[in-house]
């Protein structure tokens, strides 16, 4: 008796774990009939790969921020993290052209440079709220400042510009394609598939979410709290750089106004994804369709001129609510219960 | 008597400082205040008005400038403040970061008696400014659109993109459309790019899956025509005559213009240096015996590859 009952529980928890895991890819399923009904073109070859090329930015970022937000914190400099470690990079390789030669060594001493930074990046943050004992969002919310500040000072208010010897060199890192996929999809998704097996298959990940759900429990369950903590946003940082190296080759410049409000779409996208923003609960896969889901949104609305300019921002807020009532929204569970 | 005698010569040493004192307060101190430069055109206003404080001050001995930024529009009205009651200003240069909570502090100033140049940006109020310099943004569209009519025939299609949605994007928007009005050339559609080199970027890439057959664009600006034109080498429709026209006269941009770019031709003049006009027209209104006190408004000129060479500047950061 009390077998049957075990089994039919597990059977109406299945159902309700669907609908919600499924809640993210629906949204995007949706998204995509709405763009294809108001304008085929939106389903061309060239608009998707563009679509995917473009997610690819806030998609790497946002597989970092997974992981922290997992472990409950909460990384606000990613945006800036971008903007002065791509100013950084510009101006090491502008000044090694002169010995190294605008050539393959030139940029990767550049994107080398890149990762030293994010990795550095990452650990200060880390170390300044595990060691520090100041809350993440103080933390991040300060050197999110601080980066800003710095670029614009690099650039001297204006913009930051890779010489064009370079630039040709780098190009194909950004326009590219592998196996008629461009480059930047092509990290996204290594970026993607480490993060879901770190997230999914090691203890790594296991102890991310112990540390979120309870980080007093996880202390003393001999889980090293802090150094996990700090290795999320190291791996955040590393999620930075290696965005950063991507989006350098696109336009071959930074400002001030790189990067801006990347933070608030990787958090986004993470929440979107079904990853919980109080920490405990992560999803990479998820966040990989929220990401596609955010940028879909403001390609459709390119598309279309249905709707005034001036309430795009509406439409996004609209559409993000919905994707995250879609997983959490207590009718899946009404539903279940009934049946 | 000798007391008497004392107190006299104490007096007139006293005076004779007093002349003294009066000889050097009669510098002229004019006050500039501008935002702080956090993009690039206020940083090329930065650049500009320094050249222009070390230009003037070399050519008039009693004349000294003082430049102040200011992060917010409550750290500008502090900065007037200070550069009455600290620096006694005779004269104010300022582009107010926003006009409404600047039009009260600038009235202030105005009240100790200095004479008031406004830079791009009116006031709330009329009438308080003795002289007024500003970059014309209907001028802007209407340029850019006459442009556009001369390079392109009835039938022909154009995509814009549009800055942050504000009064000065309507402006330049309104003009353009007004004076493209009756030409026959299709306006697809317009999209705002937020006067960011990344947004015109995926603007444009969509407008490019969007529409198969776009014969020009007009980006408005030069950060956002970067973008458009990365977008359009990256589809490989940069070719058959298509041409970009941006505007505001950014330094990589003119240098293209001026070696012979056929993708972005021509640029439409919207001049950071424009402090630099206003600080001028100022220290003239103490210096010139003509009547100077009045509105400025500059010329939206077309940059082509024969007049680029007065726009450049290669040492300011835009």
């Amino acid at each position: 008796m009390s077998d049957v009952t075990a089994s039919t529980d597990t059977k109406v928890n299945w159902m309700r774990i669907d609908i919600k895991t499924a809640g993210p890819a629906i949204a995007l399923i949706l998204l995509c009939i709405i763009g294809f009904l108001l304008n085929p073109a939106f389903l061309s070859e060239g608009n998707l790969t563009n679509l995917l090329t473009r997610s690819a930015f806030i998609g790497i970022i946002a597989v970092g921020a997974t992981f922290v937000i997992t472990a409950g914190g909460i990384d606000l400099s990613v945006g800036s993290m971008a903007a002065a470690i791509a100013g950084v990079m510009i101006i090491i390789m502008n000044s090694a052209m002169e010995t190294l030669g605008p050539g393959l060594a030139t940029v990767l001493l550049g994107c080398g440079c890149s990762i030293l930074l994010g990795l550095g990046a990452g650990w200060i943050n880390g170390m300044l709220t595990t060691k520090g004992k100041i809350e993440a969002f103080i933390v991040t919310l300060g050197t999110m400042g601080i980066y800003r500040s710095l670029v614009t000072y690099f650039a001297d208010g204006g913009t930051l510009s890779l010489e064009f010897a370079i630039r040709g060199v780098y190009r194909p890192v950004y326009y590219g394609s592998v196996l008629g996929l461009p480059t930047p999809v092509w990290v996204f998704i290594v970026v993607a598939i480490c993060g879901w097996l770190l997230m999914n298959r090691t203890a790594f990940g296991r102890y991310c979410t112990a540390i979120g759900s309870n980080e007093s429990v996880a202390k003393y369950s001999a889980i090293k709290v802090d150094r996990i903590k700090t290795m999320t946003y190291v791996i955040q940082g590393l999620c930075v750089s290696l965005a950063t190296i991507i989006y350098v080759p696109r336009l071959g410049s930074a400002s001030s106004s790189t990067g801006v409000l990347w933070e608030l779409e990787a958090i986004a996208a993470v929440i979107i994804g079904g990853t919980v923003l109080k920490g405990g609960y992560g999803r990479i896969g998820g966040t990989i369709l929220g990401a596609l889901i955010l940028t879909t949104i403001g390609n459709i609305l390119n598309f279309t001129d249905l709707i005034s300019n001036y309430l795009n921002g509406t439409m996004q807020g609209l559409i993000i609510i919905i994707a995250v009532w879609l997983q959490r929204g207590d009718w899946g569970k009404a539903k279940a219960n009934k049946s | 008597m000798k007391t008497l005698k004392t107190l006299t010569a104490l007096a007139f040493t006293g005076a004779l400082s007093l002349t003294a004192g009066a000889a050097t307060a009669e510098k002229l101190r004019i006050g500039v205040s501008y935002p702080t430069p956090t993009h690039a055109w206020a940083a090329g206003m930065n650049w500009h008005a320094e050249q222009a404080e070390k230009r003037l001050e070399a050519l008039y001995p009693d004349i000294d400038l003082i430049l102040v930024n200011s992060p917010d529009p409550s750290a500008q009205a502090s900065a007037l403040e200070d550069l009455v009651s600290v620096h006694k200003i005779d004269a104010l240069v300022v582009l107010p970061f926003e006009s409404e909570p600047l039009t009260d502090p600038v009235l202030n100033v105005k009240n100790t008696g200095a004479r008031i140049t406004v830079v791009d940006r009116g006031l709330s109020q009329p009438g308080i400014e003795d002289i007024y310099v500003a970059g014309n943004n209907p001028e802007m569209g209407r340029v850019s659109a006459v442009y556009m009519k001369s390079r392109l025939e009835a039938g022909d299609n154009i995509v814009i993109l549009r800055g942050i949605p504000t009064l000065i994007d309507n402006e330049r928007f309104d003009a353009f459309m007004a004076e493209i009005d009756g030409s026959g050339i299709n306006v697809l559609d317009h999209k705002h790019a937020n006067w960011n080199r990344d947004d015109g970027f995926e603007v444009m890439q969509d407008f490019l899956s969007r529409f198969p057959d776009i014969d020009a664009v007009w980006a408005q600006d030069d950060d956002i025509a970067i973008g458009v034109v990365a977008a359009l080498k990256q589809a490989g429709r940069d070719g058959d005559g298509m041409f970009v026209v941006g505007g505001a006269g950014m330094k990589e941009t003119i240098k293209s213009i001026m070696d012979g770019d056929e993708l972005v031709p021509v640029d439409v003049l919207y001049p950071p240096s424009m402090i630099a006009t206003a600080m001028d027209v100022t220290v003239a209104s103490f210096k010139s015996n003509g009547p100077v006190a009045g509105r400025y408004i500059l010329g939206a000129t077309l940059i082509t590859q024969d007049n680029a060479k007065s726009f450049y500047f290669p040492d300011s950061p835009f």
